[in-house]
C-alpha cells in the first residue's frame, strides 16, 4: 500500500488517471482553430435569393463569389420552386415537424429540397440528442435496419478473408467491406471476399476500398458489387486537396451506375479540420454542405457520422450529438445512410457502448458503416467502434432493448462449417484458375483462427503476385463462377451469379438497397413508414426469436439438468430423525437448513458441495466450544426465517440458517426476523473458511461474547448479473418444497439406527 | 398503375429488361454460363434499364438520383478508357477550359451524350472562375 500522507491529493483522482478513459482527448471549442460543433460565429446566415428562377445568392454569398460547392448546390440541389417557401419557415417550426409523428417524412423531404446547408444545420441544431435520434428513426429511408462489416486482416491473407467474409455474412451483415495493408493486394482481397460472400447466405453486397479508378475497375470485373469511397469535403480547398471536385465525383458516380454498381459517398465532421481547410466554420455546417453536394450529385446514399473524423468530433463538447445530427441531415435529404460508428471514438468501453445506443434504438439503413467482424488488430481500416471481440456485446444490446441491429447470434458448429467451406471454395478457385497452391496446414490454421496472429497461411508479400495475376489476366467474377461450379461448389456459384445478375436490372442502384433471402429491399419497396407507436419497423416473431437467442441462454431445464449432475456426486448424506424438539444445552448452536438443502440441491452458488459447507460450520462450532445440531426447516425457505426458527429451537438461543445456494445467517431467538447478528448475503463470494468462522462466532455468542463479525471480501463484482437468473430458478425449487404446516425435522449425517 | 409498381424489375417486370446482348433475365443461368452462352458482356446494364430506373426514381420523388441514372445511361456505351480519361480531366489541375470543352464535344458528337456534355461544360465555366485548372503537380 502506498503512503497516504505523502500527497495532498484526493486519491480518487489517481484511480481515475488509471481508467482507459484518460487516453481519450477532450478539446475545447475554439472556432478560430476550427473547433466548433453546431455553430461557429463564422458560419453564414442562412438564406437564398432567386432571380428569374435562378439562385443568385446562397447562405450570404452572391453568385459571383460562389465556390465550387456553392455553385454545385445552387445548380443541382436547390429546387428554385421550393426555396422561398422552405427558407421562410421558422427553424423551430421545422425542427418540431421533424419530431412530429403526424408530419409525414415525404413532406419534410420536400422542404429539404428548398433548404440551404446553413438552414439545414440551423434546424437540426434545435434538437436535443434524444430528439435527433427520434427524428432519425422517423426520417431514415428503408424500413428494415441493416449493418455493414469490415472484413480485413493484417496479412491480407485471402484464405482468412474468405472464411471471415462467410462468417460475417452468416452474422447478418448486409454489406462486407474490405481493404488491404498493401495496395497492390487489392484484386486478391476483392476476389477472396467475393468467394467468401458466396458461401452460406450468399446475398451480401461486397466491396473493396481502394483508389477511385482502381475500385471502378475491380467493380467492373464483378469482384465488387458496391462502392463507398466517393469522398466529398465541405470546403473548396479540402475538396481540391482530395483531388476532386463535385463534378468529377458526380461523373464517377454516374460511371458506377453505368456499370451496374451500387455506390455511396463518404463524408463526415472533422474531415476538413484534419485536412487543415475548415474556414473556421462549424463541423455541422461543413457536413451539411457535403450532404447537399451529395444529393446534388444524384448519389443514392452516404456514409457519414464522422467516419475518419469521428474521434476528433467526439473530442469536442456535444460532438457525439453532432455526429447523429449529421446522420439526420443525410436521411432528411433522402439519402441512404450508413451511419458511421465505424471508428473507435474512445478507449472507454462505456463511451463506446453509449455511442452506439441511440442509433441502435433508432435503426439505420446500415447502423455502422463498417463494424469490425474481425479482431481489432486485423482491421486494416483501424479499429471500428465495435469489433470482433465485442460482437456478443452488440448482440446482447439488441436483446436488451429488443431492437434489430442487423446481426444474429452465430451457431458455433455452423460457423465453423461455413469457414471450412469458404476456405475450400477459395482453394478450389485458386487451383482452377492457377493462381496459387494451398496446403492442408494453411487451411487448418485459418478455419480455427480467431485472428491472423493464429494463422500460418499467406503473407502480404505472397499475396501480391496472386493479385497481379488476377488483374493482368483480366480474371472476372464470371471466371470465378465457372471455377466454383466446376469444382462442385454449385450453391456458391449460383449465389455469385445471382449477385452479378443484379447489374442487369439495376434494381439495387435505387436508394438503400440490400438483399434479404435473395430479394431486394430498398427505400422503394420497403419504405420507412414510421408514424408513431406500432408503426414502422418491428421484428417479427421469427426474427425476435433469433435475436434473443444469445449464447448460453438459461432455461429451467438447463439449470436443473446441471443441478442433477451434482446429485450423482453426492449420494444421500442427510437423514431425517423425527420432529426436532427445542434443545436445552446452553452452548448448543442449531443449524437450520432450507427445504431443498442436500435433497434437490447440492452446491452453493460459489460451487461448494453442501456436505463441505456443513462440515465447515460444525467444525467451527465445536472449535468455538459449542455443540452443533442440524435441523431442516420446512415451513419457509427464507434465510432470515430459517435462521430465526433454528435459533428458537436452540438451547442457547443461537442458530444459523443456511439456504442451498449458500446464503447464511447467524441469528438469536430474541431478535426480529430481519435483524440478525450476521449475514452472508453474497453467497457466491463465501469461502469454506468463512462458514467455519461463522460457526466459531455462533459458538462464542453462546458464551455471551460479541465476536468480530466475519467479513466476506467484496470487490464490486456484478453478482446479481452473474448469479441471479440461475439462483431464481433454483430458489423456486426451495419454495416449491415448503409446507406452511410442516414442523422442523431433526437431521443426522448417518442413516437412523446405523 | 404507377411506374413505381414495376419495382423491383427483377420481380415485377422482368420482361422489361434485357442484357446488352439481347438476352432475357431468365437466360442467365449457371448452366448457360458453364456452356459459355453467358459471358461478362451479358452481365451489364443497358441504357434502357437505367432510363427505366430513372423514371422509377423520379416517381419516388428523387429527382437528382434520376438525373444521375440518365447520365449513367449515356456512359454505358462509352468505353472504359474514355470514361477514365474524362474523369481524369475533370479532376483539379488536369485540363484547361478549352480541352475540357473539347472533351464535352467528343462525348456529344461521338457518343450522343448530351447531358454529360452539358455537365462538363458547366464544370468548365466554374473551374475557370475558381482557378481549378491551376496545375498542382
Amino acid at each position: 500500500m502506498t503512503n497516504s500522507t505523502d500527497t495532498n491529493r484526493w486519491r480518487r483522482f489517481s484511480d481515475w488517471d488509471e481508467r482507459m478513459l484518460r487516453h481519450d482527448l477532450f478539446a475545447a471549442e475554439d472556432p478560430e482553430a476550427g473547433f466548433s460543433v453546431f455553430k461557429s460565429p463564422y458560419d453564414p446566415i442562412a438564406g437564398a435569393t432567386i432571380k428569374s428562377g435562378r439562385i443568385v445568392s446562397l447562405d450570404g454569398k452572391p453568385e459571383k463569389d460562389f465556390d465550387i460547392l456553392d455553385e454545385f448546390i445552387a445548380r443541382h440541389h436547390l429546387d428554385p420552386d421550393l426555396v422561398e417557401e422552405a427558407m421562410a419557415m421558422d427553424d423551430g417550426e421545422i425542427a418540431r415537424m421533424l419530431v412530429d409523428i403526424n408530419v409525414p417524412r415525404e413532406k419534410l423531404e420536400r422542404l429539404a429540397r428548398g433548404m440551404t446547408p446553413a438552414k439545414l444545420a440551423n434546424v437540426v441544431a434545435q434538437l436535443s440528442s434524444l430528439e435527433v435520434a427520434f427524428a432519425y428513426s422517423k426520417m431514415r429511408q428503408r424500413k428494415t435496419p441493416g449493418n455493414q462489416a469490415h472484413v480485413t486482416n493484417a496479412k491480407d491473407d485471402p484464405l482468412q478473408l474468405a472464411a471471415d467474409a462467410a462468417t460475417a455474412a452468416e452474422l447478418g451483415f448486409d454489406e462486407l467491406e474490405t481493404t488491404m495493408r498493401v495496395s497492390s493486394n487489392s484484386w486478391a482481397n476483392a476476389l477472396a471476399c467475393t468467394v467468401g460472400a458466396s458461401v452460406g447466405r450468399g446475398d451480401a453486397l461486397f466491396q473493396c476500398s481502394i483508389e477511385e479508378a482502381e475500385e471502378l475497375r475491380i467493380g467492373m470485373a464483378g469482384l465488387a458489387t458496391y462502392a463507398e469511397t466517393i469522398s466529398v469535403y465541405g470546403t473548396e480547398k479540402a475538396f481540391i486537396d482530395g483531388d476532386d471536385t463535385p463534378w468529377s465525383k458526380a461523373f464517377l458516380t454516374a460511371a458506377y451506375a453505368s456499370r451496374g454498381i451500387k455506390a455511396r459517398c463518404t463524408s463526415g465532421a472533422g474531415a476538413e479540420l484534419l485536412m487543415g481547410f475548415h474556414e473556421k466554420k462549424s463541423v455541422l455546417y461543413l457536413e451539411a454542405r457535403c450532404l447537399c453536394v451529395q444529393r446534388a450529385m444524384g448519389i443514392q446514399g452516404t456514409q457519414n457520422g464522422g467516419v475518419d473524423g469521428a474521434a476528433l468530433t467526439a473530442s469536442m463538447p456535444g460532438g457525439v450529438r453532432e455526429l447523429m445530427a449529421e446522420n439526420l441531415i443525410a436521411v432528411w435529404l433522402g439519402l441512404e445512410c450508413a451511419s458511421g460508428n465505424d471508428a473507435r471514438t474512445s478507449e472507454s468501453e462505456i463511451r463506446v457502448g453509449a455511442k452506439i445506443t441511440p442509433l441502435l434504438l433508432a435503426g439505420s439503413d446500415l447502423i455502422t458503416s463498417g463494424q469490425g467482424s474481425i479482431n481489432k488488430y486485423d482491421n486494416t481500416f483501424n479499429a471500428s467502434l465495435f469489433n470482433g471481440e465485442e460482437i456478443e456485446e452488440y448482440l446482447t444490446l439488441q436483446r436488451d432493448f429488443e431492437v434489430d441491429g442487423g446481426l444474429t447470434p452465430l451457431d458455433e458448429e455452423r460457423a465453423l462449417g461455413l469457414r471450412i467451406r469458404a476456405v475450400e471454395a477459395l482453394t478450389a478457385v485458386f487451383e482452377e484458375l492457377d493462381l496459387a497452391t494451398v496446403t492442408t496446414s494453411m487451411v487448418q490454421s485459418v478455419v480455427f483462427a480467431s485472428g491472423s496472429d493464429q494463422t500460418d497461411s499467406f503473407t502480404a508479400g505472397q499475396v501480391t503476385p496472386i493479385s497481379e495475376a488476377i488483374k493482368n489476366r483480366n480474371i472476372t467474377a464470371v471466371d470465378v463462377v465457372r471455377a466454383l461450379a466446376k469444382r462442385g461448389f454449385r450453391d456458391e456459384a449460383e449465389n455469385l451469379l445471382f449477385m452479378l445478375k443484379q447489374r442487369v436490372t439495376g434494381d439495387y442502384l435505387q436508394t438503400s438497397a440490400i438483399f434479404r433471402d435473395h430479394k431486394i429491399i430498398s427505400a422503394l419497396n420497403d419504405p420507412n413508414d414510421y408514424s408513431g407507436p406500432a408503426t414502422g419497423y418491428r421484428m417479427d416473431e421469427k426474427r425476435w426469436s433469433d435475436v434473443k437467442s444469445v449464447r448460453g441462454t438459461l432455461t429451467k431445464e438447463s439449470v436443473l439438468a446441471t443441478e442433477a449432475l451434482g446429485k450423482e456426486r453426492f449420494p444421500d448424506w442427510l437423514f431425517d430423525d423425527g420432529t426436532a424438539e427445542p434443545g436445552t444445552d446452553r452452548h448448543e448452536v442449531v443449524i437450520g437448513v432450507s427445504p431443498a438443502f442436500g435433497a434437490e440441491m447440492h452446491r452453493t452458488s460459489a460451487g461448494h458441495g453442501l456436505p463441505d459447507v456443513i462440515n465447515a460450520i460444525t467444525s467451527g462450532i465445536s472449535g468455538g466450544g459449542g455443540r452443533a445440531r442440524l435441523v431442516r426447516i420446512l415451513h419457509t425457505a427464507d434465510t432470515s426465517f430459517v435462521g430465526l426458527s433454528a435459533a428458537k429451537l436452540s438451547g442457547s438461543g443461537i442458530g444459523i440458517g443456511i439456504q442451498s445456494k449458500g446464503t447464511a445467517v447467524l441469528h438469536r431467538s430474541d431478535r426480529l426476523p430481519h435483524l440478525n447478528l450476521e449475514l452472508f448475503s453474497n453467497a457466491p463470494l463465501v469461502l469454506l473458511d468463512h462458514y467455519k468462522q461463522l460457526g466459531w462466532n455462533a459458538a462464542r455468542h453462546t458464551f455471551g461474547e460479541a465476536p468480530e463479525p466475519v467479513v466476506v471480501p467484496f470487490r464490486g463484482e456484478a453478482l446479481s448479473a452473474r448469479f441471479h437468473a440461475r439462483v431464481a430458478i433454483l430458489f423456486a425449487l426451495e419454495t416449491e418444497m415448503t409446507d406452511p404446516d410442516a414442523k422442523p425435522v431433526q437431521l443426522t449425517l448417518s442413516p437412523t439406527g446405523a | 398503375m404507377s411506374i413505381k409498381d414495376l419495382y423491383p424489375l427483377a420481380e415485377k417486370a422482368p420482361d422489361r429488361v434485357k442484357t446488352p446482348t439481347g438476352k432475357s433475365l431468365a437466360d442467365i443461368t449457371l448452366d448457360a454460363v458453364l456452356a459459355g452462352d453467358v459471358t461478362v458482356a451479358d452481365l451489364a446494364i443497358t441504357p434502357e434499364a437505367l432510363h427505366l430506373q430513372a423514371e422509377i426514381a423520379l416517381a419516388g420523388g428523387r429527382h437528382t438520383l434520376a438525373e444521375n441514372f440518365h447520365r449513367a445511361a449515356e456512359l454505358v456505351t462509352i468505353p472504359q478508357d474514355v470514361i477514365m480519361e474524362t474523369y481524369e480531366m475533370l479532376r483539379p489541375g488536369r485540363a484547361d477550359r478549352k480541352t475540357l470543352n473539347a472533351q464535352a464535344e467528343v462525348l456529344r458528337s461521338t457518343y450522343k451524350a448530351e447531358l454529360l456534355a452539358k455537365f462538363i461544360e458547366e464544370a468548365a465555366v466554374t473551374y475557370e472562375r475558381r482557378g481549378i485548372f491551376a496545375k498542382r503537380y
